[in-house]
């Protein structure tokens, strides 16, 4: 089994052993559950077929039977019950780490998670704090039926008291996972569907960047392209055809999305002075509106030209042949690029 | 251990006649009628008898003074005595109370202090209290959610070989809510050391009961978790405090879940801003004023001569302090520092929040140094 040499909470959390070659998203993240786990008897995992099942994803395969069910089991089908229920372990002193089987099924527990998990360290004066780990797989990209392929972010990151992270590949989703599970605040960790079985990212055996610090995955001198979970890949993509058109782009993984990492973006914009953030969810009300609106606030007089926002158009999430004309490409992020006023 | 068990419940539905050892007027039940149980001692009878005294003087005071507009508002437990402090007394120290708005004198009876209670009534913090040293959790708003908390703690206890169980209080009206279907339904399957204590005082706000259920009674639910299910005469202290009691045994000994549902009645409006007149009759009311749950307790320990007037005086006196230690506590200004508002909403700082508060100070600051005030 991988160890870690430092617990997670140590911002010098180190990669698994395992990392060294490459591994899928959903074994990293079923590694950190498991040394987790090991290390901790207050963690426990409880969710919707998580159990011998190992989850619709196989996420957690293999936990109940190396863990037993009174640390892995499988909870009555009802989501709020299930984010209720690990308000009250956590009140106790376990570590619960929940899966919400898909994105759009999250919504029965809104009310638990805004109203109780979001609030009860503020409304109790910080003497409750709920170390609760909320795992959502999240996004489209795999040709979902309804309902299957929602990105949920904006009403995560419009709630104080919750903190958002989303890996885009198996290193982070590692030590973000590790780093999630060992904070004492609540997170909604999004976990983007289409990558469980993607082994891309570069494996990194050095210390892992903290969770709240954004991270840049490829540096440009024209545009700071932002992005976070799937859109990391897709504006990674549009990096490179831009190669062919003699434009540098940055390419800048937000990683944390509540809170945000205002310094890395800060220096990116301030370098490039231009900026578009990228993501699935619809535009307005979207997390993009939130990006645009602060690196413009702050960083308005090195700005060469509004931010722009590429994202999912403002209809409900396409039946599965018709999704590939509604999720950003990188043909379109060039085109929408090339609406900016490029002076020579 | 598995959380889950193979054998399944047996279906039992609850008595329809509630449950009482104590009638309206006073008298002990019959024997036969009793279901198999006895009175409580004399001396827990006159201790619920103590302690109901003290909290209706208690909950008078509190409305007295929202109506003069020291608390913004305050929803009275007067009628449910029986319920709320034979709940509390049924439960040891070391169970959890997971209570809700309406139960302010049940955490009262947890030993909360008062200006530690009523701080979110009054307005200075929303939970005033330190659950983990009462081991009562915030007063719950949003309705039913507070079910599944405790069946989450009693889980987690259950886990750790911890014997204690939780107590959940939860309205009629709220029992439609989804919440408490999944409270219910969860405890069932895990067993979990819970009890959830409905109190039925007949309303939602306006909303009678009929417009809640079609069932016989609410205590009818138990049946479909596979959790048994009482029907009790919840302005009788003697009959809620033994069914709670025998309840938080069977909890504290692997026996999982129960639910009770207590008949009763809110004598007061909703809140204070609610207006009872639009919704129900005088006559109702001044029906269940004769099922009053400490008339009836006083009326049966007179005729058990356990209590005379020298305790009367004394419970008199202790209810005299209680009013006014209140009346102090909500009369001394709150210490207020809006700083606070920024310290506790995570436990890992955050460079943001920290910009808005320094922006809150220094737009504080510059009203005390006499500038603009808009
Ligand atoms: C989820 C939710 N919906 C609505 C309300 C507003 N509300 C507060 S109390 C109440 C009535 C609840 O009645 P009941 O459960 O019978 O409890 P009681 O007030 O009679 O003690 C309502 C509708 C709320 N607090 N939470
Ligand atoms: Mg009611």
């Amino acid at each position: 089994m991988a160890k870690t040499t430092e617990t997670a909470a140590d911002p010098g959390v180190t990669q698994p052993a395992k990392a060294a070659k490459p591994l899928t998203m959903a074994a990293a993240l079923n590694t950190a559950m498991r040394d987790a786990l090991t290390e901790d008897s207050n963690v426990v995992i409880f969710g919707e077929d998580v159990g011998p099942l190992g989850g619709v994803f196989r996420i957690t395969d293999g936990l109940t039977r190396d863990f037993g069910e009174d640390r892995v089991w499988d909870s009555p089908l009802a989501e709020s019950g299930i984010i209720g229920t690990a308000i009250g372990m956590a009140m106790y002193g376990l570590r619960p780490i929940v899966e919400m089987q898909f994105d759009a099924f999250s919504y029965p527990a809104f009310e638990q998670i805004v109203s109780h998990v979001a609030k009860m360290r503020n409304r109790t004066r910080g003497r409750v704090s709920l170390p609760i780990v909320i795992r959502i797989p999240t996004s489209g990209g795999i040709g979902g039926v309804e309902h299957h392929s929602d990105s949920s972010e904006a009403y995560w990151t419009h709630t104080p008291g919750l903190t958002v992270v989303t890996p885009s590949n198996p290193a982070d989703a590692y030590s973000m996972l590790r780093e999630a599970i060992a904070s004492d605040d609540p997170v909604i960790f999004l976990e983007p569907k289409s990558h469980y079985w993607m082994k891309e990212g570069t494996p990194q055996s050095g210390p892992a960047l903290p969770m709240n610090k954004a991270a840049v995955v490829r540096e440009g001198t024209d545009v700071t392209l932002l992005s976070y979970g799937p859109t990391v890949a897709v504006a990674l993509k549009t990096a490179k055809l831009a190669e062919d058109e003699d434009l540098s782009v940055e390419v800048i993984d937000l990683r944390s999305l509540s809170p945000f990492d205002d310094e890395t973006v800060g220096a990116s914009v301030r370098k490039t002075s231009r900026a578009a953030v990228i993501h699935e969810a619809a535009q307005f009300g979207g997390y993009g509106a939130e990006v645009a609106a602060r690196v413009t606030e702050r960083e308005f007089y090195h700005l060469a030209a509004p931010i722009l926002r590429i994202t999912g158009a403002d209809i409900p999430f396409p039946a599965p042949l018709l999704e590939k004309h509604y999720l950003p490409t990188p043909e379109r992020i060039l085109n929408a690029l090339s609406t900016w006023e490029w002076e020579v | 251990m598995s959380l889950t068990e193979e054998t399944r419940a047996p279906a039992v539905l609850p008595d329809a006649e509630a449950f009482s050892l104590i009638d309206a007027g006073g008298a002990a039940v019959p024997e036969k009628q009793r279901r198999g149980y006895d009175l409580p001692d004399i001396d827990v009878l006159k201790e619920l008898y103590r302690r109901m005294v003290i909290a209706r003087r208690w909950d008078t005071q509190v409305t007295a003074l929202t109506r003069q507009g020291r608390l913004s508002t305050y929803p009275s437990a007067r009628g449910q005595e029986a319920s709320e402090i034979g709940t509390v007394a049924a439960m040891q120290d070391t169970d959890w109370l997971f209570p809700t708005y309406r139960d302010s004198i049940a955490v009262w009876s947890r030993g909360v202090p008062t200006a530690e209670l009523l701080s979110g009534f009054r307005g200075d913090w929303h939970c005033g209290w330190d659950p983990n040293e009462h081991r009562t959790a915030p007063q719950a708003t949003p309705l039913a959610t507070q079910t599944l908390h405790a069946v989450g703690f009693a889980t987690a206890a259950k886990l750790k070989n911890d014997p204690i169980a939780t107590v959940a209080f939860i309205g009629d009206g709220a029992t439609s809510e989804g919440d408490a279907h999944e409270g219910f339904n969860f405890a069932g399957v895990w067993q979990a050391p819970t009890v959830f204590v409905i109190q039925n005082n007949q309303y939602a706000i306006s909303v009678p009961i009929a417009k809640q259920t079609r069932a016989r009674m609410l205590a009818d639910r138990a049946v479909g978790y596979g959790i048994p299910g009482y029907h009790v005469d919840g302005n009788d202290a003697a009959a809620v405090y033994t069914i709670v009691s025998e309840a938080l045994e069977r909890a504290r000994s692997g026996g999982g879940p129960t639910i009770i549902e207590c008949l009763t009645y809110r004598m007061e409006p909703h809140t204070n801003s609610d207006d009872p007149s639009r919704y129900r009759d005088a006559e109702d009311v001044a029906a269940w004023k004769d099922k009053d749950p400490i008339d009836r307790l006083e009326k049966y320990l007179t005729a058990q001569d356990a209590i005379d007037d020298a305790l009367r005086e004394e419970i008199a006196k202790e209810s005299e302090d209680a009013a006014a230690a209140m009346r102090d506590a909500m009369n001394a200004e709150p210490a207020l520092d809006p700083m606070e508002l920024f310290e506790h909403v995570y436990n890992a700082p955050r460079p943001a929040l920290l910009e808005q508060r320094n922006a809150l100070k220094a737009e504080l600051d510059e009203i005390s140094d006499g500038g603009r005030v808009n």
